[in-house]
């Protein structure tokens, strides 16, 4: 089931450097017996307006942790990170850029 | 909600669809390309069938990997106007790992932590202005994390 993300947004320099990690199995085929589950779509929101879209497969880490960087930004902004897994679970998390 | 409903009418879908855009609607995951079994197949799927190899692509691994459970795998596109960047893992059963599509707003810069069966090279496709670039580093794996 869904469990819990972080994330922490940062302002460096001259961008904004996002950190979040995903609480999910990422079970594999060979770990299932066929019956992977994993995270397939992921998707970062700044102010509300997309600027990240990934796809990511099975081979990515139990309890993906992703680095991102987006551009510029500003203390206070809102940033938003969804998933959607294979089996319909989602789960989103917000957080101010500090 | 019929307000919202009449202004979708009226301003057009596009407008709001960015905004409103429930999970149903993301760019639908690219199961050929995660089904493929060749890094080649799984190129092909993406729509980026043959790419130019670029020094714009920085791949920062480990070069030794000792577990193939985590193997963090940093990637930033120098190329101006990098759109997308896909990371494949050659020797995966399935080597397509992830796809990123990257809107104005965020950097062309992405990290993430793969599984690898083996000692394999990974390779990084990126997109811009409609051409395709590639990068590959190997990195060496002493113990497989695909499977148990």
């Amino acid at each position: 089931m869904a469990g819990p993300m972080k994330m922490r947004a940062t302002l460096a320099s001259g961008y904004t450097d996002v950190r979040v990690l995903m609480t999910h199995p990422m079970a594999t085929e060979q770990q299932t017996k066929g019956q992977p589950h994993f995270i397939q779509n992921l998707e970062v929101k700044v102010n509300g307006k997309t600027v990240i879209e990934g796809q990511i497969s099975q081979a990515v880490s139990r309890n993906p942790v992703f680095s991102f960087r987006l551009k510029g930004g500003a203390k206070g902004d809102k940033i938003e990170v969804s998933w959607l897994d294979n089996k319909g679970d989602t789960n989103k998390t917000e957080t101010a850029v500090a | 909600m019929m307000q919202r409903r009449g202004l979708l009418k009226a301003a057009g879908a596009l407008l709001l669809a960015g905004l409103l855009k429930p999970f149903a609607a993301l760019a639908a995951w690219n199961k050929e390309a995660f089904a493929s079994k060749s890094s080649a197949d799984a190129m092909k799927s993406l729509g980026s069938p043959s790419a130019e190899a670029s020094g714009g692509i920085v791949i920062e691994a480990p070069q030794i990997a000792e577990n193939g459970a985590v193997v963090p795998i940093e990637v930033t596109s120098k190329i101006p106007g990098t759109t997308s960047i896909a990371v494949l893992v050659e020797k995966n059963p399935y080597p397509l790992v992830a796809k990123f599509d990257f809107t104005e707003g965020a950097l062309p810069f992405v990290k993430i932590n793969a599984k690898m069966g083996e000692t394999s090279d990974v390779r990084v496709v990126a997109t811009a202005g409609g051409k395709h670039y590639q990068a590959t580093k190997e990195i060496k794996v002493t113990i497989g994390g695909c499977g148990g």
